[in-house]
């Protein structure tokens, strides 16, 4: 980093993933590794826009994996990921096992120390959490067989970091040790309880873990709906970035490491009617911090070692992957995973991790590896994971398409909300549908600003989040892409039109059913393309008037009807005066048309002209032609 | 003395000038229901409960209404295919109507010449009604040929207050039990009581 300040260093970043992002994208690569492409590009080997801080930026960049990590807690239940335990443990279990084991061989057989190849082995039997789930989110697999697996895996891994760098201290190599006595120095693992005896720090953690729990469950939601009735967004979003960050220090305390602790913490909230609204204000901070930790790891891809050495890289990255590549692939065959799930699983968690990185320098600290070793490791794993999309892309292209897609329709646990119908606006109105559709079996999910209103609803057993739909974040955590209809019976006029948009944008499938506030609301609403726009007043105002009508004597079968005609006349001019507008922009004078045409229609249906009344009924003519007939 | 139900259909009394008269003293009658149907279910909504307990109350039912094309109008067909239900009304188990009357009370726009074999409309009232007829006896109730109220297209007000007086004397028979119920069984109209009696 040449120039310094803050800004120029956040320009190079924005600027190369805003370039590069679309450009991979457009490319059907995906955003990885538009994200990788423009980290090498900017790194120290490319334009050299940014040096050796890269590392410090990726150390920063990791906490979006934390965040990641927490918003796929919030959709996991408690009760779905107790469903999960086998894949997590016997999938995860395994390949960890296994993938360290081989290593482990390998290592020993090529003539390492053992400690050393215990160690090489554990953590190369990492994935990368940050890439595959990234990828598999983006492609939408994240719901398939293969995908929920991928998750299950990466998961144990995350726990199983814990006790890895509980041991590495353990197994230090005396002719190391000199060698890293600087990096010895600050190695020590010092945690707020390391002064405590083991059963100690276990009893600590266990107590942290359960507050969070209780805290999630009890204290939270009474937090959130007094930070929501304040009606300041961006409290809300402070809020959530506070509990996120919180928790991580918390965690890192104990020992644990922040990403699982954030997990727990969003399963904890997957309940809570204000998951959605956390999704959505995480979601974008994570998003970027993410996108700048692929960019790091881009920049942080040592070329001038894989030119020095390209043979020996080259090796390690093919032994590494194939590895990697056999065992998931063995796995998937074990626990009966379908060809095409099994080939995604396989190719998506063949690559070193993240936690790699950690746990290379953990052991260069703790005098375990040597960097003569540990370098062209750290090399191999980062071109791993650089290749991951392209690996996944070509499973997908070559390998995947030759597999019926028929046969792997499985409906696997589903995440996401999975009602036909979304309602945006339970107030008055929107409440009303909510109830009448629940009462004929259909299911709803229902998405409300109003946080006293929340708590109501909750406690009659509705499906209420608290949000604002017209953000499309929030439409997807609603289950869109699932859903069939979306009723939008919200009183903002502007949040309608907005709502409808972005609908239309990136749902096109939904059909929408709009409440109009007004006739000008409705002519916009029909302006949007919108089929079923309904006027909110009309039917209560007209039911009204025909009590009114009923009152003064008239035949409650007549006023019925009146209100059917009124109605239909209605209908028609909202949609005619729409497009009437949309077409001249001339609004104005054929208002006032509409109005004189209203008016007659007033009057034909009040009595002053008869003659287009229900003539069926009407006897009139018949008596005139009978008075003339003689039977 | 036996309880009258009398359903009665209009779907635009306001244009009426036979039955608004006629209709006038029912409501406050001793031992008479009066439902109005198009009045009550403006939407076709129809009670069937409340129908049902109405009926369980009476022990004469009758249909009263304007003759729309050769039948009834339009919600005294909806009254059927939801008030009768199967086993309530008719089948095996369902004997809730049985032995109560069934009458018609039924205003026609053509004369009685009109209503007769070779006349303008073919046929005569009653066997314009034959579905309703056969409706009742499924439900095995008493069907007595209708009462009718005839050339209200050309009627005269003398005429509809002496349909009146004798629909209110032919509700005071049959609420006595003084017709003969074998007696009527062959009569097209009840009229034809009204018409001996006058001869007698």
């Amino acid at each position: 980093m040449h120039e310094g300040g803050f800004f120029f260093q956040a320009f190079v970043y924005l600027a190369a993933a805003v370039i590069s992002v679309p450009i991979a994208k457009r490319f059907g690569l995906g955003s990885v590794l538009g994200y990788l492409i423009a980290g090498i590009i900017i790194g120290p080997f490319g334009l050299h826009l940014i040096g050796e801080e890269g590392q410090d930026v990726m150390h920063f960049a990791e906490f979006g994996v934390v965040m990641m990590l927490f918003l796929i807690g919030l959709e996991l239940q408690p009760s779905l990921l107790w469903k999960m335990r086998a894949p997590i443990l016997g999938l995860g279990g395994l390949q960890v096992l296994a993938t360290t084991l081989i290593i482990f061989a390998i290592s020993i057989f090529l003539g390492f120390q053992w400690q050393t190849s215990l160690v090489l082995g554990m953590i190369l039997s990492l994935s990368s959490t940050a890439i595959v789930l990234q990828t598999l989110n983006e492609k939408g697999w994240m719901k398939t067989e293969g995908g929920q697996n991928s998750f299950s895996v990466l998961l144990f891994q995350d726990i199983a970091v814990i006790p890895m760098l509980a041991v590495f201290p353990l197994l230090a190599i005396e002719e190391f040790v000199s060698k890293s006595a600087n990096a010895a120095d600050h190695a020590e693992h010092s945690t707020l309880i390391s002064s405590l005896p083991v059963w100690g720090q276990t009893l600590a953690v266990i107590i942290v873990i359960v507050l969070i729990v209780l805290a999630g469950r009890y204290l939270l939601s009474y937090v959130f709906r007094f930070i929501a009735s304040t009606k300041l967004r961006e409290i809300f979003t402070a809020t959530a970035l506070l509990l996120v960050i919180g928790i991580a220090i918390l965690m890192t305390q104990i020992g644990l490491s922040p990403a699982l602790g954030t997990f727990i913490a969003g399963v904890v909230l997957a309940g809570n009617e204000y998951r959605h609204e956390l999704e959505g204000d995480i979601e974008p901070f994570k998003g970027l911090l993410l996108g700048l930790f692929f960019i790091s790891v881009g920049a942080s891809i040592d070329f001038q070692l894989i030119g020095s050495e390209p043979a020996l890289i080259f090796s390690l990255v093919s032994v590494l992957i194939l590895i990697k590549l056999l065992v998931l692939f063995a796995l998937g065959k074990i626990f009966k995973m379908g060809i095409q799930n099994n080939l995604l699983f396989t190719f998506a968690l063949a690559q070193g991790g993240e936690f790699g990185f950690v746990l290379f320098s953990f052991s260069l600290q703790n005098s375990v590896l040597s960097t003569e070793i540990a370098n062209p490791l750290i090399a191999a794993v980062a071109v791993s994971m650089a290749l991951t999309p392209l690996l996944i892309l070509l499973n997908e292209k070559l390998l995947m398409s030759r597999f019926d897609k028929k046969s792997e329709e499985r409906g696997s646990d589903e995440i996401n909300e999975q009602n036909p119908v979304i309602i945006a606006g339970f107030g008055k109105f929107g409440s009303i549908v909510g109830r009448f559709l629940r009462a004929n079996n259909v299911e709803t999910t229902v998405l409300e600003v109003d946080p006293n209103k929340i708590e109501v609803l909750r406690k009659l057993g509705l499906k209420v989040f608290y949000g604002d739909a017209s953000r499309p974040d929030l439409l997807h955590s609603a289950g869109a892409e699932n859903a069939g209809l979306l009723i939008i019976a919200i009183d903002d006029e502007t949040k309608i039109l907005e709502m409808i948009e972005s609908s239309k944008k990136h749902y096109p499938h939904l059909t929408i059913l709009v409440k109009a506030i007004n006739r000008r609301n409705a002519y916009d609403v029909i302006d949007l393309g919108v089929q079923h726009v309904y006027l909110e007043p009309l039917d209560s105002a007209l039911n009204f008037g025909a009590e009114a009508l009923k009152i003064l004597g008239h035949r409650s079968y007549k006023a019925f009807r009146a209100v059917k005609k009124f109605r239909k006349h209605e209908v028609e001019s909202v949609t005619n005066l729409a497009n009437v507008r949309r077409d001249s922009g001339n609004y104005i004078k054929s208002a006032r048309q509409m109005i004189s045409d209203l008016e007659n229609m007033m009057l034909e249906e009040f009595g002053k002209n008869e003659d287009d009344r229900d003539l069926g009924w009407d006897t009139e003519s018949l008596r005139e032609e009978f008075s003339k007939i003689k039977f | 003395m036996k309880k009258i139900l009398i359903l009665f259909a209009h779907p635009a009394l306001e244009k009426s000038r036979v039955n608004r008269i006629l209709i006038k003293e029912l409501q406050k009658t001793e031992r008479v229901t009066f439902h109005d149907l198009y009045e009550s279910y403006p939407n076709f909504e129809i009670d069937v409960k409340y129908e049902q307990k109405l009926l369980l109350a009476n022990d004469i039912v009758v249909f009263m209404h304007p003759m729309f094309w050769y039948s009834t109008p339009a919600i005294l067909k909806e009254w059927q295919d939801l008030v009768l239900e199967h086993r309530w009304a008719y089948g095996r188990e369902g004997d809730k109507l049985k032995g109560k009357y069934f009458v018609n009370f039924v205003s026609t726009g053509g004369k009685k010449d009109a209503y007769q074999s070779g006349g303008f409309n073919q046929h005569t009232i009653r066997q314009f009604l034959l579905p309703i007829e056969q409706t009742a006896k499924l439900c095995k109730m008493y069907f007595l040929p209708p009462f009718t109220i005839s050339g209200t297209h050309s009627i005269e007000k003398a005429e509809v207050e002496k349909h009146k007086e004798r629909i209110h004397k032919l509700i005071h028979y049959l609420q006595n039990d003084s017709l003969d119920i074998e007696e009527t069984k062959e009569l097209d109209t009840l009229n034809e009581l009204f018409e001996k009696l006058v001869k007698e």
